[in-house]
């Protein structure tokens, strides 16, 4: 028998995303599910109830209904108390959790005996689990948003320009940390004109952010900083000094600040101090993204926008929701991803198979049993830094042409040289000096062949081909000395037979004479710039 | 004309050759380089018929041939399609063994000039040597004709002991060789004569039988080397330094064509030519199970948005691309994106294709600028920051076992680092492995798309989504 999914209305404050679209509707009921949405549960992402209808599903008029009739539920938020009360046994609730920071309402899901997959645990270290990675879709577009916010309330141009008004700077962006929310944010500052700087404690991710098209700016301490799972982890006593400077200098040259730090199971490191934000320009703007955990400046205060020291530090811990269409439609897709894993059958039955490193990490709750955390992963080691760039094929090579490869070693030269000594002493001992005349010509052509050759450009590997095989029917000249040489006295030849061999060779190498240069001809009009 | 004019000539139209090779050097100056050969080749003729050897009673047959043979020719050059290329030239070199052949046999039993002691050894040595490739040459090119063509079946012929039977053959040859060089007469010399030309004959058909399709362009280069030689050899025989010129500077060109394809794929000459993939290493999927991970298969529709919000495009083309002659459309699309402000590259693998060039000659044909068009070197370090790299009918020259797996049996070999891009999509008929054999762990990439179907008919319905 099919499962229902449901897909309640999401009943926390100012929550505008909702768990599924329209699109992924659609695609839920090719995968044989049956699809019930609350009434008004996608209206403040704007997908009224008649989209949801239209892509099949059914509208629940209430959330008792919705949740009596749903054998999945899909959630964005955490369920509350009151909605656990409503969580019939057996259901399986996909959504947002958090197990570490709600052990009360771990407890309680637990009592309802089902089984809870929370996406906020994909193990985002399994390239396969990427996919499903809402927590990564949702920092993508916090750190969008952040920028959109900052600009919003900055008072001026983000990039810089020259008007008939006057000279406008660009603005100076600072980004804190750069996971995805850092890269997305740093990336949106990039695209609206300002100079952007960011920094991470883990060294790696500098090139990304040069990639970017954003300067890196390192702290001046030797200390490696990857915590494991993409995370960064707490720092030394002198590495944090060191960053303490770091961004001291930098409040005071830049604009606007987006920091995104955030260690997992532990508050917000504290990167901005209130000296610091005082020492900002006044009408600069700070983004804390890290405010629901605490905040990465002493001045915020999650959830709102507060002016201090002349520095609007802004708080928001629901910039995903603030986007509410997008942020959806990536959630709905990371569920839909998800589920398509959780049913290969395509049947509509789910199989939570424990099996799976992905589905494991995921599952905190298997049919009342906590199940969380799950144990390590076991990951395959990383490629160790590949044996092949110490000693690369090819890699190196001058880009046109091939050159002669590499010089050979001194014993294959020996050998070579000693091979050829030999048969040039046979050759010498034992041929005629007519011979050798002709052998001289020949070894020099191969030589000069060799030296023209090498130089050829790998494109034009075919019309030397063919125009080496047009210039090979030299061998007509073979036959054309064969047909009527003039003869000395008294010496008779079987001319007949030779006329007919002549001629057919004759034909034969015409054939590849013109068709040759004709066809080469053809190509090489065909290259054009 | 006098010899020292005819002579004189003939080392004009060896310049003229040598400039001709080096013309090749880039486009901008190839279609110089061509007329350069034109003009040699003409040179070196008009300087043989009006030359000392020749008399006039042999320039009435001589005209006929050229112009029967002529006229095939240019017929023939005008008809082929680019696709066809490799197809027409093995047949052409079958052309130049043939004709080595019958020069050979022609100078054999030619009674005209009469040499004794050392000079007639190496004089039939020569002869003996001349046909031997040119028989070589002939039968192995008209086998390479038909397995590009597609009448006989691309997959190696393995025939059992199959390296005893060539070993035989080789002994064969030398001893038969010796009472060739012993005989008395000409009707002697004969019967030793035409056991070596069948002998010579079927190891031809037996060496490109035992090649498979994807090691192609190799033999094709390797064919090219020995209708050179062939023609050199027969130069030693007639004593005519033009032949032997031309005939060294085709073959060591054919020579490093075929080395620098057998680098390309990271096989040894002796392998290639020995025939089958794997017969060292014993069974043919050598490497450790199948790649794990599951593919994502995409639409054409899908293909087009994505291509539309890319900045940078590299098209990897493969042979696949040249069995639906797709070129036309892929240039299509390229120029519709160039027009939208992408920039569109494309990567070419040495051994894409069935022949040294392949994909370039056929890209050209298309007009596709080459300046766009770049080579494996070149554009390796690109994929990293490129947004959609599409592979059209190739497989194991995108292969990452090759650099990743050492137990693979195309491990080293130079690939095209397609997986590095933003996301890559590959263009095939079905999941069936390549021509090695090897199950190719790209496909099962996370950032990788599958968009199955007929390379043209998908690309076709990508360029009509792309226009909507």
């Amino acid at each position: 028998m099919s499962l229902i999914i449901g897909v309640p209305k999401e009943i926390y404050p100012n929550e505008k995303r909702v768990a599924t679209v329209p699109d992924v509707v659609e695609k839920l009921i090719k995968l044989g599910f049956g699809v019930v949405v609350e009434t008004g549960a996608g209206a403040l992402a704007n997908f009224s109830d008649e989209t949801y209808v239209a892509a099949g599903a059914t509208i629940a008029g209430s959330a008792v209904e919705l949740w009596n009739s749903s054998g999945i539920v899909f959630k964005v938020r955490a369920p509350s108390m009151e909605e656990v009360a409503l969580i019939k046994e057996g259901t399986t609730l996909i959504g947002f959790i958090w197990p570490a920071q709600n052990p009360e309402l771990m407890q309680a899901l637990t009592a309802r005996k089902i089984t809870v997959l929370a996406m906020d645990c994909v193990p985002r270290q399994l390239s396969r689990a990427q996919k499903m990675d809402a927590l990564s879709s949702m920092a993508n577009i916090a750190g969008y948003r952040a920028v959109v916010e900052a600009a919003n309330q900055f008072g001026r141009f983000f990039t810089g320009q020259i008007t008939a008004a006057g000279k406008v700077p660009p603005a100076k962006v600072f980004v804190a940390g750069a996971g995805v929310a850092g890269l997305a944010a740093l990336g949106t500052a990039v695209s609206l004109g300002a100079i952007v700087r960011a920094n991470d404690t883990r060294s790696e991710v500098a090139d990304q952010v040069k990639s970017m098209g954003a300067e890196f700016v390192k702290v001046d301490y030797e200390e490696e900083g990857s915590g494991g799972g993409g995370y960064a982890k707490v720092m030394s006593e002198g590495f944090q000094q060191a960053q303490r400077e770091m961004y001291a200098q930098q409040a005071r040259e830049v604009d606007i600040i987006i920091t995104t730090a955030l260690i997992p199971g532990k508050p917000a490191p504290r990167l901005i101090t209130a000296e610091m934000v005082q020492s900002m320009r006044a009408g600069s703007v700070i983004v804390d993204m890290a405010a629901e955990q605490g905040g990465n400046c002493e001045l915020t205060v999650p959830g709102e926008v507060v002016v201090r020291h002349g520095v609007t530090i802004i708080g928001y811990a629901d910039l995903p929701s603030r986007l509410s269409k997008q942020a959806s439609t990536l959630y709905a897709t990371n569920l839909l991803r998800l589920t398509e894993e959780l049913c290969k059958t395509k049947d509509g039955v789910i199989d939570v198979n424990m099996g799976d490193d992905a589905i494991r990490g995921l599952t905190v709750i298997k049919d009342g049993e906590i199940t969380w955390p799950p144990p390590p992963l076991v990951l395959p080691a990383p490629p160790a830094p590949k044996a092949a760039s110490a000693a690369p094929v090819s890699a190196k090579k001058s880009s046109h042409g091939h050159g002669a490869g590499e010089p050979m070693s001194v014993k294959t030269l020996s050998i070579v040289f000693g091979i050829g000594a030999l048969a040039f002493w046979f050759v010498g001992a034992h041929a005629p000096a007519a011979f050798l005349g002709h052998f001289t010509v020949f070894i020099l052509a191969c030589f000069v062949g060799y030296m023209v050759v090498w130089n050829v450009t790998p494109a034009l590997h075919t019309p030397l081909m063919s125009v080496t095989n047009a210039i090979s029917s030299i061998i007509v000249i073979g036959a054309l000395v064969q047909i009527s040489p003039p003869l000395a006295e008294g010496i008779s030849r079987p001319g007949g037979w030779i006329g007919i061999l002549a001629v057919v060779g004759i034909i034969l190498t015409s054939i590849n004479m013109f068709g040759g240069f004709a066809v080469t001809k053809r190509m090489l009009s065909m290259f054009r710039k | 004309m006098s010899a020292s004019l005819a002579t004189v000539s003939y080392i004009g139209a060896t310049i003229l050759f040598i400039l001709s090779l080096g013309g090749l050097s880039n486009p901008e100056t190839s279609r110089r380089g061509n007329y350069f050969g034109m003009i040699g080749m003409a040179l070196a003729v008009f300087a043989t018929v009006f030359g000392p050897q020749v008399t006039w009673g042999g320039v009435p047959w001589i005209i006929i041939a050229m112009t029967i043979g002529g006229s095939v020719g240019l017929y023939a050059a005008r008809k082929v399609q680019m696709t066809q290329m490799p197809e027409l030239v093995a047949l052409m070199h079958s052309l130049v063994g043939l004709a080595a052949c019958l020069v050979g046999f022609a100078s054999y039993i030619d009674t005209a000039t009469v040499l004794t002691g050392a000079e007639k050894s190496i004089h039939e040595l020569e002869i003996y040597i001349g046909i031997l490739i040119g028989a070589v040459t002939f039968s192995g090119s008209l086998i390479a004709f038909g397995k590009l063509s597609g009448k006989i079946g691309g997959k190696p012929l393995l025939l059992p002991a199959r390296h005893w039977l060539n070993l035989a053959g080789l002994i064969i040859v030398f001893w038969v060789g010796g009472s060739f060089v012993n005989a008395e007469t000409i009707s002697g010399g004969f019967f030793p004569l035409i056991v070596m030309t069948i002998i010579a004959l079927a190891f031809g058909v037996h060496m490109v039988m035992a090649i498979g399709g994807a090691d192609m362009p190799v033999v094709v280069s390797m064919l090219n080397s020995y209708s050179g030689w062939a023609a050199a050899a027969t130069g030693f025989m007639l004593s005519n330094d033009l032949l032997i010129v031309t005939g060294a500077l085709v073959g060591s060109s054919g020579a490093i064509l075929s080395y620098i394809m057998c680098r390309a794929m990271n096989r040894n000459f002796i392998s290639v030519i020995a025939g089958g993939f794997g017969t060292a290493g014993g069974t043919v999927v050598a490497s450790d199970g199948q790649p794990a991970g599951e593919v994502t298969a995409i639409s054409a529709q899908e293909t087009a948005e994505l291509l539309k919000d890319s900045k940078s495009v590299i098209i990897v083309p493969g042979y696949g691309m040249a069995v639906a002659q797709a070129q036309h459309t892929v240039y299509e699309i390229t120029k519709h994106l160039r027009e939208k402000g992408v920039t569109v590259r494309f990567g070419i693998h040495p051994v894409a294709g069935r022949m040294p060039g392949h994909m370039n000659v056929l890209l050209a044909e298309a007009k596709v600028p080459y300046d766009i068009v770049m080579e494996m070197d070149e554009i390796n370090d690109d994929f990293p920051s490129t947004d959609v790299t599409m592979v059209i009918g190739a497989n194991d020259i995108v292969n990452p076992a090759a650099q990743e797996d050492p137990n693979s049996p195309i491990a080293g070999m130079p690939v095209l680092e397609v997986w590095k891009a933003k996301t890559s999509i590959v263009m095939k008929r079905s999941m069936a492995s390549g021509y090695a054999g090897v199950d190719n762990p790209l496909f099962y990439k996370e950032n990788n798309r599958m968009l199955f179907g007929d390379a043209k008919k998908m690309l076709d319905e990508v360029l009509t989504a792309l226009k909507a």
